[in-house]
C-alpha cells in the first residue's frame, strides 16, 4: 500500500479582507489533491502579507490577521500565521515558503523526539511519524490562475525563486472554468520542466468575490452578507476599518511596481 | 383621512419562490443585493425578505422532501434580521402558481390578524376564469381591496434571478394573465450578472416592456455562480460544499445525508407540475 505524502497547503496575499471565496480555494485544493490519492493535506496556512507591502487600501496587519483568525474559527484544517506579517520588511514569497516548510520539519522533528521517549520501542511502519519511515511533508503553494502569469513580468520575480518555488515546493493552482492556465505553463520552459508540480485546479462553481469589491461595497455601506463570514462583518464594523480613508492609504506611497504588482487583487 | 406624504417611502417585502434544493449564499445574497438596491432609490423601504419554498407536488428532478428544504432555509437566515422562511406554499398538497403565493402575502400583509388566515388562503378569483380543484377550500369571503395608488400600501415584490424571468418565455411553464398581474399589480426585482440579455428579454416582451418600471433590474457584480445544482453535484462526488452555503446548512446535509444520486433521480421522467398542468388546462 502506497502511502500518502503529507501536504501543507500555503496561501499569501493581502486578505485584506479575507472573503469566503479564500476559504473555498483551500477547499477546492484539498479535495483534488485528496483525489490523487497521493497525498493526505493535513494543513492549510494563511498568510496575510506584511504591511511594509505598501498596496493601496491595505489595512493593518493586525486587523487582516483578527479577521482571518475569525473566519478560520470553525475549520479544523486551515489557520492564519502571523509571521510573515511581523517581519520588519517585506518577504519575498520562496522566503515564507521556506520558513512555513522548516517549521514543518521541525515540528516533526520535535513529534517524533516525543514519540521516541514515550514509546522506545520500534513503531509500526505505517505510522507516517515513525522515526524508521519518515515521509517528509511537502508544502505547496496555493494560487489563482493569475498568479502563473505573474512569472511573466519582466523584473518581478527572479528567475531562481520561479525554480525554487515549483522544483522544491509546488503550486496548487486555482482557476475558474473558461481559463485555461495550461497555456501559461506550456509558454515557459521552468514551468513546463516541473509540470509535474503544478497542479492545476478548476472551478466550475464561479464565485469571484474580489477584496477589493468587498472594501468598496463596505464603503458605501452595501451589504457584503454571505460573501465573508458574519464574524468578519462584525468585526469591521465594530473597529470601523474599511472607509473611504482607509481605501486612500499608501496611495502615493507604493513602491516601485516589481513589489506591488504579483499578489494580485487579494 | 390621513394625509398622504409624498415623500413617504413605499414599504416593500420582497418574496422569493423557489426550489431552494439546498438553498446557498447565492440565494441569501439575491435578498442583500435586493435590499441595497431599493434602499438606494429613494423611493422603497425593505421591510422583510420571505423565502418560500416550492412544494413537493412541484415534480421537478431531484427534488427531495420540503421538510428539509424549509429546514435548512431557516437554519440559514436565523441571523438574519429581516429575512424569514414562509412554509404555507410547500404545505399545499398541490402545487400552487407564483402568482397565487404572491397574493396569499399580499393579502397576509394587508392584514396581519392571525383570525384572517382562512381568508388569506384563497386567491382572488378573476371572473371566468376556470378553477382548479383545491383541497381545503371554504367558500370564498370577498376582502376589501385597498387602492394601489395609495402610497402607504406595503408591496410584495417577486424577488428572483435572471433565469426565473427568462423563464417566462418557456412554452406552458407561465400562464401570460399570470405574468401580467405579477408585473402590473406586484413588481419584480431580478438580479442578474453584468453583461446579462435580461434587458433584451424584457424589450423583446410586450407585457415586461409595459411594465418595465415595476421590473427592477439589479446587477450583480461579484460573479456569484452557486447553483443549488452544483452544490448537489459536488454532494454526490464527495467534494466540499463549505463556504457556498452557510455552515449550519452544510452541518445539517452532511448528518442527513440528503443529497444522492437516489435522491437526484427523483421525479426523474414525471413532467413538472406546471406543464402538466397547463397542458391539461388547455385541453378543457
Amino acid at each position: 500500500m502506497v502511502s500518502r505524502t503529507p501536504l501543507i497547503l500555503l496561501a499569501c496575499g493581502s486578505f485584506n479582507p479575507i472573503t469566503n471565496m479564500h476559504m473555498r480555494l483551500f477547499e477546492l485544493a484539498r479535495d483534488h489533491l485528496q483525489k490523487t490519492g497521493r497525498y493526505q493535506v493535513i494543513e492549510g496556512i494563511m498568510s496575510p502579507v506584511n504591511d511594509d507591502y505598501r498596496k493601496k487600501g491595505l489595512v493593518s496587519a493586525r486587523h487582516r490577521i483578527a479577521m482571518a483568525k475569525l473566519a478560520l474559527e470553525t475549520s479544523d484544517w486551515i489557520r492564519v500565521d502571523p509571521w510573515e506579517s511581523e517581519q520588519e520588511t517585506w518577504t519575498e514569497t520562496v522566503k515564507v515558503l521556506r520558513h512555513h516548510y522548516n517549521e514543518s520539519l521541525r515540528l516533526l522533528q520535535s513529534k517524533k523526539e516525543f514519540m521516541k521517549n514515550k514509546w522506545p520501542i520500534e513503531r509500526s511502519t505505517e505510522d507516517p511519524l515513525s522515526y524508521e519511515h519518515s515521509v517528509l511533508p511537502e508544502l505547496k503553494l496555493l494560487c489563482g490562475a493569475d498568479f502563473l502569469q505573474t512569472f511573466k513580468t519582466p523584473n518581478l520575480w527572479k528567475e531562481e525563486h520561479i525554480k525554487e518555488i515549483v522544483e522544491k515546493f509546488g503550486l496548487v493552482c486555482i482557476s475558474r472554468a473558461g481559463s485555461d492556465p495550461a497555456q501559461y505553463i506550456s509558454e515557459s520552459d521552468l514551468l513546463t520542466q516541473f509540470q509535474h508540480n503544478i497542479f492545476l485546479v478548476k472551478e466550475w462553481i464561479q464565485n469571484e468575490i474580489s477584496a477589493t469589491q468587498i472594501r468598496y461595497a463596505l464603503c458605501r455601506g452595501l451589504s457584503v452578507k454571505y460573501l465573508i463570514p458574519d464574524s468578519v462583518i462584525s468585526y469591521i464594523a465594530r473597529h470601523n476599518i474599511y472607509t473611504e480613508e482607509s481605501e486612500r492609504e499608501n496611495e502615493v506611497w507604493t513602491r516601485d511596481g516589481n513589489k506591488s504588482l504579483f499578489r494580485g487583487s487579494t | 383621512m390621513a394625509m398622504e406624504d409624498p415623500d413617504k417611502k413605499t414599504e416593500v417585502v420582497l418574496l422569493a419562490c423557489g426550489s431552494f434544493n439546498p438553498i446557498t449564499n447565492m440565494h441569501l445574497r439575491l435578498f442583500e443585493l435586493a435590499k441595497d438596491y431599493l434602499h438606494e432609490t429613494g423611493k422603497y423601504k425593505v421591510i422583510k425578505g420571505i423565502i418560500s419554498p416550492v412544494g413537493d407536488a412541484y415534480k421537478k428532478k431531484g427534488l427531495i422532501s420540503a421538510n428539509h428544504r424549509v429546514t435548512m432555509a431557516k437554519l440559514a437566515t436565523k441571523n438574519s434580521d429581516w429575512v424569514e422562511v414562509d412554509d404555507w406554499e410547500s404545505s399545499q398538497s398541490e402545487w400552487l402558481e407564483t402568482l397565487k403565493v404572491l397574493r396569499y402575502h399580499h393579502q397576509k400583509l394587508l392584514s396581519p390578524d392571525p383570525t384572517n388566515s382562512l381568508q388569506n388562503a384563497i386567491p382572488l378569483t378573476k371572473p371566468g376564469r376556470k378553477r382548479k380543484q383545491e383541497p381545503n377550500r371554504h367558500d370564498p369571503v370577498k376582502k376589501k381591496n385597498q387602492s394601489p395608488d395609495i402610497k402607504s400600501v406595503p408591496q410584495v415584490k417577486l424577488l428572483c434571478g435572471s433565469d426565473m424571468l427568462e423563464s417566462f418565455g418557456i412554452p406552458n411553464l407561465w400562464k401570460l394573465e399570470d405574468i401580467t398581474e405579477i408585473v402590473e399589480n406586484h413588481g419584480l426585482v431580478c438580479i442578474s450578472r453584468a453583461g446579462n440579455s435580461v434587458q433584451k428579454f424584457i424589450y423583446e416582451s410586450d407585457i415586461l416592456w409595459r411594465h418595465k418600471n415595476n421590473i427592477h433590474l439589479v446587477e450583480e457584480w461579484i460573479t456569484n455562480d452557486i447553483s443549488s445544482t452544483k452544490i448537489r453535484r459536488a454532494l454526490r462526488r464527495g467534494q466540499s460544499i463549505r463556504y457556498l452555503v452557510p455552515d449550519v446548512v452544510q452541518a445539517y446535509i452532511e448528518k442527513n445525508n440528503l443529497y444522492s444520486p437516489e435522491s437526484e433521480d427523483r421525479n426523474a421522467g414525471v413532467v413538472l407540475a406546471p406543464l402538466q398542468k397547463h397542458a391539461s388546462d388547455s385541453k378543457n
